[in-house]
């Protein structure tokens, strides 16, 4: 058998029926690269993290004696004369959701190899999550300022604040992390390191653009875990 | 050659599939440092997670040394209440996360899932480094908490609050305990590197005619075992955060209002019940973590070593599938005195007790696996056989414990210990020590002693059966575990002194032969017998490498291909009594196989 020639080319076979796929040999995920893959599942466990973090949230909220505070109260802003609940959060949120839609197109763009605009929705992105992030330390700041601190508040339960920097906190360490990527490939795709396959400094594996949809799964993900947040955080 | 689907491959035989992974792109190490220390092949990472979690192993051992000496020989070893204490916690910690979770994860997760799939290394090999020194680091914390003042934490492994963070327990209110809570985070983060590359090792980067029924059931054991892991330590993870939160910043998740030494601490309104949940919510997994890769390799030592093909392939797998999802959703079992609503009891009661279906699937196949097979007593074979003793025994005492109305008398009695040891910990171990002996000649090209390994053998054996066995009277006693000092008088009408100290003999010598075995490892490495290629005759591609031992790259130019399951021995019709995978059927035209 033409063993040789076989071996340098290699194939994606037609989509099948996931039985089909699963009883196959090589890869389970047909034509999905390995890193793709390996960010599905990590996304899958880290879901496992957020959920724990919100169910553990509902339960103190339940177990604590104290009056949980009004979040539509304590998260206003006052614009002029009149208090507008949930301002800031509002914003915030259209500026997340807003940074996932340049996501999707930056990865659109990539797989174009359209390296320009790819690099430029990729900016946009970075600076949108960045915007994000400094609009949540303007939110601890004021916060902090109005005496609310993880172990008492003077708004009602002490587990209120220690549930809110909590959460958000690591909320916000995920975006954090997302942005010092999204820059770090945003100098890459203006590189051209994903072109020319440039091998990384430290894996010393090639770059390409699938680096960006992988990016991409990471940022909508953290999109996703903030509208729960939003939700069972700020609306409940 | 056009890209053949499965279906072709199976009706034509010889015909190989198209490839589709790309061979992969490996970092060539050209220094000592990231040869063999930051090195970034799957193989040394393995060996060096083996290596740092029996270093630590060592710890658990000799702390277990101690508390049999304190329980039995009050005073001998001169020790107070709150070392006791730190010795059980330690002890714990370090056996089930740092010892097991790391050696059948990290160790042999590492060394057999890329040689047996027939991948060249884990797919992201640079992660994977970074993982084993994410762990190196987590152990370290974990150690450094001896040497802090207040020593480490005496909560129990289980680190119930608000007793581990209150200032009447050892560690409570110093170090100890926040050095505990960070070092299971940080071999949580350490974990999920690793384990992401496991899962997609397994699931994309086989080779070709590898399909996921033709794994060897050690692959599915340790494949299942990381998925599990990755889903479950997000529990322990968010536990700690929490833990910590409560201990550092003086927050409330766990702790309710207290009031200690007449003064009523700042804490209110927490669930201390909550941290139980999410405790559990990882630790019952967590014994299957470290059970299934054990379930997976047992059942290749005793295939290979009885000649036989492992009996109920598919329902093996099946039923290591259904164990790793029913895992999930009983982990309240542990939990029937903590004062939950008793309808909670009977339905984890009886989710605990649907569990014993597949177990007992596994162990009725194990023993027709050996049913007449060709056994040959090996070392593997025997410390197999003695695991599925070991295992029956263990479970059998779970379907106690998994009943609420015979668990309450029974909770928190040795019962319990010797429950937990018989099946977490023995019985694992048996399979840890048997697949050492396996996989040695694989790793150093060279056999262990056999003198010294039978020596070996019969005194685990037999001193774990003593150690433990006495423990289950004991337990139905009423003498509780956990207890710094137990007083032989009203409570105990029997010599419950006499047990104690015939189990710490025991038990001093059973951890003395491990030390023999530390020393045939160090010895045999160097002057053992030569093994050459595939001594134990076996089927799957880890004997088929290259170089005996493997090599960087695992293979020679080309991946093996696979064209049958790991199992075909002593095979009508066939020259050898096995059949390795890599045989194209053409090569063996008179055998019987059946097409797998």
């Amino acid at each position: 058998m033409e063993e040789s020639s076989s071996s340098v080319q290699v194939v994606i076979p037609p989509k099948e029926s996931f039985a089909k796929e699963w009883s196959s040999d090589q890869k389970a995920f047909k034509g999905v690269p390995w890193g793709k893959a390996m960010m599905w599942i990590f996304l899958v466990s880290d879901t496992f993290v957020f959920s724990i973090f919100l169910i553990s949230y509902m339960t103190v909220r339940f177990s604590t004696k104290n009056e949980w505070p009004n979040p539509s109260e304590v998260f206003g802003l006052h614009v002029g004369q009149a208090n507008v609940p949930l301002l800031l959060i509002a914003i915030m949120t259209f500026i997340l959701i807003t940074s996932s839609g340049t996501m999707a197109l930056a990865v659109k763009y990539g797989y174009e190899k359209n390296r320009k605009m790819c690099g430029y929705l990729m900016l946009a992105t970075a600076v949108l999550g960045a915007s994000f992030v400094g609009m949540q330390a303007f939110e601890w700041t004021k916060l902090i300022m109005e005496g609310v601190r993880p172990w008492s508040n003077p708004f009602g339960a002490p587990q209120f604040g220690a549930i809110f920097f909590m959460i958000t906190g690591f909320h916000g360490t995920h975006v954090t992390i997302g942005v010092i990527f999204l820059f770090i490939m945003t100098y890459k795709v203006f590189r051209g390191h994903f072109d020319t396959g440039k091998r990384g400094f430290f894996t010393s594996q090639k770059s390409d653009y699938e680096a960006i949809e992988i990016m991409g799964l990471y940022w909508h993900f953290v999109d996703l875990v903030w509208v729960f947040i939003f939700a069972f955080f700020y609306l409940w | 050659m056009a890209a053949d689907s499965y279906e072709d491959v199976v009706k034509n035989k010889e015909s190989i599939p198209a490839l589709e992974v790309a061979p992969q792109d490996l970092y060539h190490a050209k220094s000592f440092w990231t040869k063999y220390i930051f090195c970034q092949d799957a193989k040394v990472i393995g060996i060096q997670y083996g290596l740092t979690a029996v270093a630590i192993g060592l710890v658990g051992l000799v702390s277990s040394w101690l508390m049999r000496m304190q329980i039995a020989f009050p005073g001998f070893i001169p020790m107070d209440a709150a070392q006791y204490y730190q010795l059980v916690t330690m002890h714990g910690m370090i056996m089930v996360v740092y010892l097991l979770t790391a050696l059948f994860l990290g160790g042999f997760g590492n060394y057999l899932i890329p040689l047996m799939v027939g991948a060249r290394d884990m797919v992201f090999p640079y992660v994977n480094m970074v993982s084993f020194w994410v762990f190196f680091l987590a152990v370290i914390i974990l150690a450094s908490s001896y040497f802090v003042p207040g020593g480490p934490t005496g909560a129990g492994w289980t680190l119930y609050p608000p007793q581990a963070i209150t200032s009447g327990t050892p560690g409570g209110d110093g170090l100890g305990i926040v050095l505990m809570l960070v070092s299971l985070a940080v071999f949580v983060i350490g974990f999920t590197m690793g384990g992401l590359n496991y899962v997609i090792t397994v699931l994309q980067a086989r080779t070709r005619g590898m399909t996921l029924m033709r794994l060897p059931l050690t692959v599915w054991g340790i494949f299942t075992a990381t998925v599990l892991a990755l889903f479950a330590f997000p529990a322990l993870f968010v536990a700690g955060i929490m833990m910590t939160l409560d201990n550092m910043l003086g927050t409330s998740f766990f702790m309710p209002a207290i009031i200690q030494f007449g003064e009523k601490l700042t804490h209110e309104g927490g669930s201390p019940i909550l941290f139980q949940h999410l405790f559990w919510f990882f630790g019952h997994p967590e014994v299957y973590i470290v059970a299934l890769p054990a379930f997976g390799i047992v059942s290749d030592l005793i295939s290979v070593h009885a000649r036989k093909n492992i009996f109920g392939y598919r329902m093996m797998v099946w039923a290591i599938v259904i164990i790793g999802g029913l895992s999930f959703v009983v982990w309240a079992h542990h939990m029937y005195v903590a004062g939950m609503n008793p309808w909670f009891g009977f339905f984890f009661a009886t989710t605990t007790l649907i569990i014993a279906v597949p177990t007992a699937i596994k162990v009725y196949n194990w023993v027709l696996t050996l049913w007449r097979g060709n056994i040959k007593l090996t070392l593997p074979m025997l410390f197999s056989i003695a695991f599925i003793i070991t295992f029956v025994n263990g479970g059998l005492t779970g379907l106690f414990l998994g009943n609420v109305a015979v668990d309450v008398p029974l909770s928190d009695t040795y019962f319990v210990v010797a429950h937990f040891h018989m099946v977490m910990g023995i019985a694992p171990v048996l399979v840890i020590l048997g697949s050492v002996y396996h996989w040695f000649p694989l790793i150093t090209g060279r056999f262990l002693n056999e003198r010294l390994g039978k020596i070996h053998f019969w005194v685990t054996f037999i001193g774990s059966y003593s150690i433990y066995f006495p423990m289950h009277y004991l337990g139905f006693m009423g003498v509780t575990r956990r207890y710094f000092e137990v007083f032989e008088g009203e409570a105990f009408t029997y010599s419950i002194t006499g047990i104690n100290q015939f189990i710490t003999v025991a038990a001093l010598v059973t951890g003395a032969a491990q030390f023999l075995f530390i020393y045939n490892i160090i010895v045999s490495s160097k002057f053992g017998k030569k093994a050459g290629k595939n001594p134990w005759k076996a089927c799957s591609l880890e004997w088929r490498t290259k170089d005996v031992p493997p090599t960087h790259g695992n293979f020679d130019k080309e991946l093996p291909v696979v064209y049958r399951w790991a199992y075909d021995y002593s095979v009508p019709g066939a020259d050898e009594d096995y059949i390795t995978q890599d045989t194209p059927p053409s090569a063996v035209a008179n055998a019987r196989a059946e097409q797998t």
